[in-house]
């Protein structure tokens, strides 16, 4: 597989499918698994990170889940192409930045991804589309359990999987949740929830992860603590955590249908007008206004356009991949143009 | 006011530093802040609350010599780990115990892992874990004076301790 060929077919976890679709965009398992003994990426020298980076591959050939699947090796990408990777959430930001023995691993139906010499020798990520961390996690969970018989994983019974910082120390795990949460932005009741949520030891982040802010309402919740609770009880934390805001956002809804209902369709129809009538478009008004539009389909308002083109269109109009369909460099003048048009494409049938 | 950097340009910036318990001003213009700036994410952010998390921890007291422990694996000093919030190599675990066990118990609130296992060392540290609960239970039932429990309990001990193999192979 190329990198290109990504390009024309979408990744699962933009399905738009899976339970409660309407509200969870999706799910996402990640693991932090380090060699024994070997230096931690940031501490190791270039020789060192590139060994460990072959050995690394080495195991994952042989794992029988992995073997669809194409190695990038992020010192011979461009910028463009790195970012694409991060657009599409097979990469973090932090591993595009600096290339050093870096790579990653994606499986060919862009479910599994391995990131090489990031913070740890190993991240690993599952995601699914919708609300099914356990789908998940067992996934992951074999993988893992295959490649613990190829690599020996640094490991203590004392404090579990030893990783390069503390916060990730015991079962290496985040699970995260990416929820789209308009009508409780709507309300103004958001803020509410997210400082329960932090009260909880959980973190709220926005689309991409660290540091991001929460653009087109969307927020990605995750655990913050990984040791002390078996893999288990966190996934069952953060579903029942996830559950109660779903049902804030569910109940958020209905309010906004019962006593805001003009106000609710003009700003969904208004939205929709825009998208198919731009000429020149930024991403963040884009994201605002896509988010506006699937909130209408969730509520039944808008019914010829369905979840997944809007899904789709999240990640296509972002820099890289609008860069990537033109195949050339386009500058931020000449892609909101592009996005304009591509959106319309899209949307005007 | 000029830039204390690069002493051409007006200062906008202003920085309150503290290091060593020295409280430094800094008066900077937007060029050299920016340098500052991409410099001080690494001092600050994670790095600092982790700093601020051991310090504010009822475990061992570090002093200027426990800043100098080197982990015998790695190299990296125990104040490098305190600069950038990272770990040398799974063997700093080990070579920093003293000061981690606090730091764990600060992050996660707790400081013992109850997860999954790697599938090669699955089994003898499984028996292993196995022999510390049913040890638990040999005193719960012994304090509560269930002497017939405590032998069936103390016999599965034996039993256990005799299979485990003598080699320990985890850090």
């Amino acid at each position: 597989m190329k990198l290109d060929d990504l390009l024309s077919h979408s990744s699962e976890w933009l399905k738009g499918s899976g339970p409660n679709s309407d509200i969870v965009i999706s799910s996402r398992i990640r693991l932090a698994r380090n060699i024994m003994a070997r230096f931690f990426p940031h501490w190791a020298d270039k020789t060192q990170g590139d060994e460990t980076a072959g050995i690394i591959y080495q195991a994952i050939q042989k794992v029988e889940y992995l073997k669809r699947n194409t190695y990038f090796k992020l010192s011979e990408m461009d910028n463009v192409d790195k970012q694409f990777l991060v657009e599409r959430h097979l990469m973090s930001r932090e591993q595009a930045s600096k290339p050093n023995s870096k790579a990653v691993v994606i499986d060919d139906d862009e479910i599994i991804s391995i990131m090489i010499n990031e913070e740890d020798h190993l991240r690993l990520q599952v995601m699914k589309s919708g609300f099914d961390l356990l789908d998940a996690w067992e996934i992951m969970n074999r993988i893992d359990d295959a490649l613990s018989k190829e690599l020996s994983f640094a490991f203590s019974s004392e404090y579990g999987y030893l990783t390069a910082c503390p916060t990730n120390t015991g079962t290496g795990m985040r699970g995260s949740v990416m929820l789209h949460l308009p009508a409780l932005v709507m309300l103004r009741t958001i803020d509410k929830v997210l400082s329960a949520i932090a009260k909880l030891s959980f973190t709220t982040r926005g689309l991409y992860g660290e540091g991001t802010q929460a653009i087109g309402n969307f927020f990605q919740i995750s655990n913050q603590i990984s040791l002390g609770h078996n893999e288990d009880e966190i996934i069952s934390n953060i579903n029942g955590l996830i559950r109660q805001v779903i049902e804030h956002e569910e109940t958020a809804r209905g309010v906004l249908l019962k006593q805001q209902k003009t106000l609710l369709e003009d700003r969904v129809w208004r939205s929709l007008g825009i998208l198919k009538n731009s000429f020149i478009i930024s991403s963040q008004e884009t994201t605002e206004l896509l988010s506006m539009l699937r909130l209408g389909i969730d509520l039944n308002i808008i019914k010829d356009t369905d979840r997944r083109t809007v899904n789709e269109l999240f990640i296509l109009i972002q820099p890289a991949h609008l860069q990537k369909l033109e195949s050339k460099k386009l500058n931020s003048q000449e892609r909101d143009i592009k996005r304009a048009s591509l959106i319309r494409s899209k949307l005007i049938k | 006011m000029l830039c204390d950097v690069c002493a051409a340009n007006p200062a906008t910036v202003h920085l309150t530093e503290i290091v060593d318990e020295q409280m430094t001003e800094l008066h900077l213009c937007e060029e050299c802040a920016k340098n500052k700036s991409s410099e001080m994410e690494q001092q600050f952010g994670l790095a600092d609350l982790l700093a601020g998390l051991s310090d504010l921890g009822k475990g061992a007291i570090e002093t200027k010599e426990s800043l100098k422990i080197k982990c015998s694996n790695c190299g990296l000093t125990y104040a490098d780990f305190k600069k950038v919030g990272r770990l040398g190599c799974s063997e700093c675990y080990n070579s920093f115990r003293k000061y981690l066990l606090p730091l764990l118990k600060r992050i996660h609130g707790s400081n013992k892992h109850y997860g999954k296992m790697p599938l090669v060392l699955a089994k003898p540290l499984k028996t292993k874990s196995d022999i510390e609960e049913l040890k638990v239970k040999l005193q719960k039932a012994v304090s509560i004076e269930d002497f017939e429990e405590a032998a069936r309990v103390r016999d599965i001990i034996k039993k256990l301790e005799n299979s485990e193999p003598k080699d320990k192979d985890t850090p």
